[in-house]
């Protein structure tokens, strides 16, 4: 595939990350800021490799017991029942709402997971520079930015319900010690998302930025 | 347009010469410099090599996304005063609002899981709402003084964080799980975060950072925007040779 591209970095332009700018740094080493909105310049998001891998496996880390430790705890009559994420999904299924039993599984167990395997394959596939379908792998980084949000289902499912059922001594519903390990799986990969810079896709191959270290 | 490889627009052999001319883009997502022409009203353009959005056109930047952020504010106010759902167990009573679901977790022990809440169902969208109507109603007489580009920087900042529409489908799990259980009956509140589900996506359409950023005064003095800045532009890709 031969690429003559022309882009920012190989004009020596840098767009502006806050406003879309296109605008002449200072120098390759230190590119000054935005003439319109101030910000910093950077050719690339700086470290963003490093930054986006070590928020992966702290993501990734942190969904182990996500999905191992209860997310609720249903207190009937002073007996204390405990359920993890995948015991309400099996709970909405077997209750009937298999439509909802499906969301909640689409939403917390596979699209947390999916969007750890898809950042990790485009942070390996960019570390080795690869060439191969580009737009495709461009096409993934957005649908892990679009979808990564929706993975906050089960927080929001366990916050209701516990705020709504407190009825003790007859029935009360507390959070699990999983909720929090949830909820940071979720806060983590959305930075992570967000810390990726996918333009490394298009990099490789162009022969880019000769002089910028 | 795949498959066609880009080649530079005649008349341009001197790229840094368009540095700060807002008709040349690079692609966010590929870098891939562009030359943007004027886009009719509705008009969109898309990267030559990545397919990416590099400009819109909307019809109506400013007072469209202002009407709709106006009504989504007073939308947001009701959301997070009327209680979402009630409910009610032989004789017992209870009800819920937004922040309550949030301080009970707190009051559990989930402190920081009860942060995460009020942030991604509280926060994040009013102060979405507030940076866009503040940058809207200061970019309606440009040019806009440099604290609307912080505003705008704000807002765009906040928007991945603001979770009306996953609150929204939580509620509703919720709702049917606990349905299992004791009677649950939806109340106004809910009904309001359903419709701020609907407005929110509506600014976001109608909304052009890039109409607003033509508005700001610059950064470095002595570059304003051209007197009512108003040029109407979306990048076209003369990349794709036909
Ligand atoms: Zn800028
Ligand atoms: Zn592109």
């Amino acid at each position: 595939m031969t690429i003559s591209a022309l882009t920012a970095a190989r004009a020596g332009l840098v767009s502006c990350g806050t406003c879309g700018l296109l605008a002449a740094p200072t120098s390759p080493a230190a590119p000054g800021h935005c003439p319109r909105c101030g910000a910093r310049l950077a050719a690339r998001r700086r470290g963003s490799v490093e930054t986006t891998w070590a928020l992966v496996i702290a993501a990734a880390i942190c969904y182990v017991p996500a999905n191992l430790l209860p997310v609720l705890g249903t207190t009937t009559l002073g007996s204390t029942e405990y359920d993890t994420i995948m015991g309400g999904v099996v709970f909405l299924f077997t209750s009937g709402s298999w439509p909802l039993a499906l969301i909640v599984l689409i939403a917390s167990v596979m699209v947390p997971l999916g969007k750890l395997l898809a950042l990790a394959y485009l942070l390996i596939t960019v570390q080795r520079g690869s060439v191969a379908s580009n737009r495709e792998r461009t096409r993934l980084y957005h649908l892990v930015v679009f979808i990564g949000r929706w993975s906050m289902l089960d927080v929001f499912v366990d916050t209701f319900t516990v705020a709504l059922v407190q009825l003790s001594p007859l029935m009360s519903v507390q959070p699990g010690a999983g909720v929090v390990f949830f909820a940071a799986v979720v806060v983590l990969t959305m930075i992570a998302a967000e810390s990726f810079d996918p333009r490394l896709i298009w990099d490789a191959g162009t022969e880019t930025e000769p002089d910028v270290a | 347009m795949t498959g066609s490889v880009p080649t530079v627009p005649s008349g341009i052999d001197n790229w840094p010469e368009f540095a700060g001319n807002t008709e040349t883009l690079a692609c966010p997502d590929c870098d891939l410099l562009q030359v943007v022409p004027e886009l009719p009203p509705g008009g969109k353009a898309s990267c030559a090599r990545c397919g990416r959005t590099l400009a819109t056109q909307a019809a109506d930047p400013i007072e469209r996304p202002l009407a709709l952020s106006i009504a989504a504010l007073l939308v947001l106010i009701l959301a997070n005063t009327a209680p979402l759902m009630g409910l009610s167990v032989v004789g017992q009573q209870a009800s819920t609002t937004i922040a309550g679901g949030a301080w009970q977790m707190w009051l559990q022990g989930q402190e920081l899981t009860a942060i995460v809440v009020a942030f991604c169902a509280v926060f994040a969208p009013a102060a979405y709402l507030l940076c866009t109507l503040a940058v809207l109603l200061a970019a309606r007489r440009p040019p806009a003084a440099r604290w609307v580009g912080e505003l705008l920087r704000w807002a765009e900042a906040m928007q991945p964080w603001s979770m009306v529409e996953v609150m929204m489908l939580g509620i509703l799990v919720a709702l049917i799980k606990i349905a299992e259980l004791a009677t649950v009956e939806p109340d106004i509140g809910m009904y309001a975060v359903g419709v701020l589900m609907l407005l929110i996506p509506a600014i976001q359409s109608s909304f052009d950072p890039e109409a607003i950023w033509k508005r700001v005064t610059w950064a470095d003095d002595g570059s304003p925007p051209a007197d009512g800045a108003v040029q109407a532009d979306g990048p076209l890709n003369l990349w794709s040779a036909p």
